[in-house]
């Protein structure tokens, strides 16, 4: 709640109701679980404490003094771990920029998210607390992201959003290279026009920038505002993260030079070839948001995809994390993908890693969820068994201290499993299958 | 080629004579002493073996294969094994798994023009469009899916046209269709449903178009049928040969299954009319809304071919549920899981996997691994060869270093007819 607090001076007075009575929320102690904090070991029946949106307490049960005014919530038997955070995600929209051009900085998702959307619904019943969600990768740069977490009655997208400390919304910025946004002008023709309209683009921010620094506030000497523009100076800055869509070992390479070259934080989605440059990758100490498939190709740079990629560039020494793609990959799946990646041999608690704390850290959240530890959000799912298993369910998902998932609930039961009133009648946005061969 | 697979309770019989010779001959060869042109015998051992046949789950146990058949299965303590045999061993061992319904050969890794042979988008009714002739049999998916376990595919034309065309049946081994070949044609393809619909001036671009024009098709071909017998005798009055009529008249002698695929309940109840009113050997495929149809799916008696549970649930797929394949067996229908076919990634799922979400959603264990092997090889008319670890059957066998449907346990192993085709750890 206190993040919603910094979120808007308008909004204070009607959200200060709100966060008294967090405020004054008997604290719930969850009790009996094995407890994964993600940045400590787990805890055989271990304690978490909650109050008031956050995390009052994790530890062994003689470590831990349960307040008596506090709810006991029995998980004998139960996991419990932290949120899943998700990188990557198209849930609730219908794509970023249009048409007209491969470059959209002024464009915002958020303005296109239906937070109806049951696609939310099977996130939560996935488990997602924390999301990115990103415009598609049929653009070198097809808008901003924006980041979000599912908490409870949602009434528009502005009720998802997260403020930094001083009230800003966070978001990103999606950029693709490689076969997605090529096409007929005015897209590029060529990798080499991909790269050249991207360094383009960042050198008019930078001049743009430049331009207004110099101006020192005289309007008679400040250039137009560009919204665009300055969300791209925020890169620059490096107070925002660029997203970059790319596969072909090559294009990453390529990713790692406009980094270098414009001093960007980046972070790498996809990269299906990876274990090709996972050693350039980490030199270059760029961390990648990784997607796992149930099988190779579907595109030409998706053929070498590996199940083994997430262990690779883990002993690599490169960050990484996990992301969903939904609706590529299915959100009520997302233990399973890391799952598949231990399959391969990346290590237990590396793949747990890449579901929580270090996609957090890749939208700058890292000191917000993540993992269970005292002074962090609430956002932590209960489980009914090992993460790994496939008999295990998501059983509860919660946000700020509020369930928005419990698989006993009749409705989310039905969004977990599926079935009449699951799905949705129109089709999703599915980023860039209209490339492949049965689109055209 | 239906001949070759008569219902496998009538070979039972002889197989299990053929079988008691063969050890018998196995033993007076040991030791040592392998007949010429022969590989050595091969002999499987499992800590457990799901024989998916009336001999159900063994504990440490061996199957021993002869000249690509399965000439033993039993017992570790009391099945005789020939000296010199090679010894392949594994926590978990189930017969080859089948894929009831994938497109895999047509479709192909790359997702581009020339490995994308699914689907022919020039006529909305082409059944005498044969998968022998567009089958690669060198796809690099049919390797990805046999790294897993999957030893038999039901493959062909691919949903998407009111009639898209043949399957067949393969293994996924040979250089060639012929090598790979089971049974040809397995089927006719059809679908009624969003993906067979025109645009513009072109049919169908509606439901009851396409149930009037695959009505019409079916009454063509029967008439063309009728005056081909009738006239047999008069060679001028005979009607020119028609490939198409051909192939739908195949579906009305029932020879061929017409496998129908249908999300929406209105297209599983029109597919139910239709069979009835043709007399037709029915093949429910994809099914998302099977659910709402078990009773009349019951009643009807066709086996369903269920989607891919882990298929994204959108648009006429909007209701599809992980619980169907359970609510299917707790109905008593007859039914088989299948990765199928989708126009993006993954390019092909692995049935492995899709019967492990059903059996994480309410099927039982057993149940679920018979989806992917006997049941599916029962609604193929193929259990006289495999789906199961009989005597006589193929040698098609696939082993895992622990509980098949496991996110972290992997397939070790994959022998076909006998032969080890994959030993990679997947």
């Amino acid at each position: 709640m206190a993040t919603q607090i910094r979120s808007a001076g308008p909004l204070m007075l009607l959200l200060l109701g709100g966060w008294l009575a967090a405020a004054q929320d008997k604290p719930i102690a969850f009790v009996g679980a094995r407890v994964l904090p993600i940045d400590a070991a787990p805890i055989e029946r271990g304690v978490m404490i909650i109050q008031g949106g956050r995390i009052a307490a994790v530890g062994a049960a003689d470590a831990v003094t349960i307040p008596p005014n506090a709810e006991r919530v029995d998980l004998a038997d139960r996991v419990l771990m932290p949120g899943l955070v998700d990188t990557h995600n198209h849930i609730g929209m219908d794509g970023g920029g249009d048409r007209s051009g491969p470059l959209h900085p002024d464009v915002r998702i958020e303005d296109a998210i239906d937070v109806r959307s049951t696609g939310f619904r099977r996130a939560a019943a996935g488990g997602l607390t924390t999301i990115n969600i990103m415009p598609g990768s049929g653009h070198l740069l097809s808008g901003q992201t924006v980041y979000i977490k599912l908490r409870a009655n949602p009434s528009s997208i502005a009720d998802w959003m997260i403020v930094d400390a001083d009230g800003a919304p966070m978001r990103g910025i999606k950029m693709a290279n490689g076969t997605n946004p090529m096409g007929e002008p005015p897209f590029p023709g060529t990798r080499g026009k991909s790269a050249a309209l991207i360094r383009e683009l960042y050198t008019r921010a930078i001049e743009y920038r430049e331009r207004i620094r110099q101006a020192a506030g005289d309007l008679s000497k400040q250039p137009a505002r560009d919204l665009g523009l300055e969300a791209l100076g925020e890169a620059l800055d490096g107070t925002r993260v660029v997203h970059h869509h790319t596969h072909r070992a090559d294009d990453i390479m390529t990713v790692l030079r406009f980094a270098q070259d414009f001093k960007l934080r980046v972070v790498l989605h996809h990269v299906s070839e990876a274990q090709h440059v996972a050693e350039q990758i980490a030199r270059a100490k760029v961390p990648c948001s990784i997607i796992v498939v149930d099988c190779p190709g579907g595109k030409l740079e998706a053929v070498d995809l590996a199940f083994e990629t997430g262990g690779v560039l883990e002993r690599a020494g490169v960050l990484v994390a996990f992301h969903t793609d939904d609706w590529i990959t299915d959100a009520r799946l997302f233990l399973r993908m890391a799952a598949l990646a231990v399959r391969a041999g990346m290590s237990r608690e590396g793949a747990l890693r890449a579901l929580t704390i270090h996609p957090a850290t890749m939208i700058d959240l890292g000191d917000r969820v993540g993992s269970l530890t005292p002074g962090k959000d609430a956002d932590f799912i209960v489980l009914s068994g090992d993460p790994f298993s496939v008999y295990t369910h998501v059983l509860e998902t919660w946000v700020e201290g509020r369930r928005v998932f419990d698989r006993d609930d009749p409705v989310d039961r039905l969004h977990a499993e599926g079935g009449y009133g699951a799905g949705q009648p129109l089709p999703p946005y599915l980023c860039c299958a209209e490339h492949a061969a049965e689109g055209d | 080629m239906n001949g070759m697979f008569t219902h496998a309770s009538v070979n039972r019989g002889s197989f299990r004579v053929l079988s008691i010779s063969v050890l018998i001959g196995v033993a007076a060869a040991a030791p040592g002493v392998s007949r010429a042109d022969d590989a050595p015998p091969l002999v499987i051992r499992g800590e457990t073996i799901h024989t998916m046949g009336p001999a159900g789950v063994l504990r440490d146990a061996v199957i021993l294969v002869q000249d690509g058949k399965i000439a033993a299965v039993g017992p570790a303590s009391s099945t005789a094994v020939p000296a010199g045999a090679r010894v392949l061993t594994a926590k978990v061992v189930t017969p080859g798994l089948i894929d009831a319904h994938s497109t895999v050969g047509l479709s192909g890794i790359y997702n581009q023009r020339h490995d994308s042979d699914q689907l022919e988008r020039s006529n909305a009714v082409q059944p005498e469009l044969r998968a022998l002739d567009a089958y690669n049999a060198r796809e690099p998916l049919i390797a990805w899916v046999r790294s897993f376990g999957v030893t038999t595919i039901h493959t062909g034309h691919a949903p998407g046209e009111l009639i898209s065309g043949q399957t067949l049946i393969v293994k996924t081994r040979g250089g060639t269709v012929e090598a790979a070949l089971v049974r040809e044609p397995a089927a006719v393809a059809a679908t009624l449903g969003d993906s067979a619909r025109k645009s513009g001036d072109k049919s169908p671009g509606t439901r009851a178009k396409m149930a009037a024009m695959l009505r019409a098709e079916l009454v063509k071909a029967r008439e063309y049928a009728e005056r081909r017998e009738k006239l047999a005798a008069d060679a001028e009055k005979q009607p020119e040969r028609n490939l198409r009529l051909e192939a739908l008249g195949r579906v009305l002698s029932r020879e061929a299954p017409l496998m129908l695929t249908v999300d929406r309940a209105q297209d599983i109840a029109s597919a139910l009319r239709l069979a009835e009113e043709f007399n037709l050997k029915l093949w429910i495929d994809s099914c998302a809304e099977c659910g709402e149809m078990l009773p009349a799916i019951k009643a009807a008696g066709a086996p369903v071919l269920l989607h891919a549970p882990m298929r994204r649930a959108y648009a006429e797929f909007e209701n599809a549920s992980f619980a169907t394949a359970a609510r299917l067996k707790e109905a008593g229908i007859l039914f088989a899981i299948q990765a199928g076919y989708e126009s993006y990634v993954p390019k092909t799922r692995v049935v492995l996997f899709e019967a492990a979400i059903a059996a994480a959603n309410g099927l039982d264990r057993e149940a679920a691994l018979a989806s992917i092997t006997i049941d599916a090889a029962k609604i193929l008319e193929i259990a006289s060869r495999v789906g199961s670890l009989e005597i006589g059957k193929d040698a098609d066998v696939a082993l895992y270093d622990g509980d098949p449907f496991e996110h972290l346990s992997h397939c070790v192993g994959v022998v076909i007819d006998g032969q080890v085709v994959s030993e990679v750890v997947r």
